[in-house]
């Protein structure tokens, strides 16, 4: 099997199975990139998310890229890629094509109900891992903790929050590092 | 004002929506609706809203997702493709220009320093995104036993991921059904 085909089928299965957008991605990227194929390590997919979140774009697609790149140069990103756009293109083609004959969409608005609870719950998991592997020092905690509330409370845009985070994040180790010197 | 949407608008409309939004799909959407709607007025703004609904609530990512919807209403399969395209262009590219570089980044101090605030940060963004899609689902105790089983069965790698996330499907499908059949 060579590396291209195994980058597409396993993008494949997390585009087929993430409900949610980038973040629900998170627990298959963790049990398929990191446990299984050992292509990138815990910390490295923090990286990844971090730079998918400040740079721009589709962060599930971004963070493809990475791993398809560094396995496979520009064709192993290319490959990540389809493999994960394609369940979309196929399903969404289905979806539009019964729209119309389909009026009651009761079941699978329950079978979401119930997907969007267990996603849930596996990204909280899956975001302690991320954690652990990724802070640090208490600054990250305390950071992290604010950050939570900031969005799930306050309700705050998180793009503002990566900017202030990257002055953040500079100015204190900054000041950190002088300290220790 | 009002120009057909060829192929190259389409992909030329999704490459701008796709350099220019940072925080991921869902941040594209007001741009996307702005775009299609208010500048180009190739759809209705009810009509775009309802294709964002389907496209947070079948499986992919939300800003491809998004893309295959519009392009396809608008211009078939190959307009679908066209707005996938366009859209995924600059994060490919973006990347590939970072990835090449990421052994200096490692290297370089001022980056390393703020990084280490925008990983703290995405920690905390993700928990806020898992919460958030928790507390609109668990409206009763139903929805803490699916929270309480999924967690257990992922912290201790029961079964696999996948099908954690198919018997959450199954079993909202039988216990919503089950409601309607006491009402």
């Amino acid at each position: 099997m060579t590396i291209y085909w195994d980058l597409l089928s396993t993008f494949f299965k997390m585009g087929l199975f993430t409900f949610g957008g980038g973040y629900a991605m998170l627990p298959l990227l963790q049990r398929e990139v990191v446990e299984k194929k050992k292509w990138a390590t815990e910390a490295e997919l923090m990286d990844y998310y971090a730079i998918g979140q400040s740079t721009p774009g589709i962060i599930a697609v971004n963070t493809a890229s990475f791993v398809g790149y560094f396995q496979g140069g520009l064709l192993g990103a290319i490959a990540a890629t389809i493999g994960l756009v394609l369940p979309s293109i196929m399903i969404i083609l289905v979806v539009a094509s019964v729209l119309h004959q389909l009026t009651d969409f009761a079941w699978l608005d329950h079978a979401f109900a119930g997907i969007r609870v267990a996603v849930s719950a596996l990204v909280s998991f899956s975001v302690y891992k991320l954690g652990k592997a990724g802070i640090a020092d208490t600054f990250g905690l305390v950071w992290a903790l604010l950050t939570f509330a900031a969005i799930a409370f306050l309700k705050l845009s998180p793009i503002w929050i990566v900017a202030v985070s990257f002055v953040l994040g500079n100015v204190l180790r900054r000041r950190e590092g002088d300290r220790a010197s | 004002m009002e120009k057909r949407s060829t192929y190259s608008r389409l992909f030329t409309v999704f490459f701008r929506i796709g350099l220019f939004t940072f925080g991921g799909g869902f941040a594209m959407l007001p741009l996307i609706e702005k775009e299609i709607v208010d500048v180009h007025g190739w759809a209705r703004r009810d009509e775009i809203l309802d294709i964002f609904a389907l496209a947070q609530s079948v499986p992919g990512a939300i800003g491809v997702n998004t893309a295959v919807f519009i392009g396809l209403r608008l211009r078939g399969l190959l307009g679908a493709m066209a707005a996938l395209l366009g859209v995924v262009t600059p994060s490919i590219a973006i990347i590939l220009v970072i990835a090449r570089l990421f052994s200096q980044f490692q290297s370089n101090l001022h980056l390393l320093r703020a990084f280490s605030g925008v990983k703290a940060a995405v920690v905390g963004l993700i928990a806020a995104a898992a919460w958030r899609a928790g507390k609109n689902g668990v409206v009763d105790r139903f929805g803490l036993l699916v929270v309480g089983v999924a967690f257990l069965l992922s912290a201790f790698a029961i079964i696999p991921i996948i099908w954690v996330i198919v018997l959450g499907g199954l079993g909202g499908i039988l216990h919503y059904r089950r409601k309607e059949g006491v009402q």
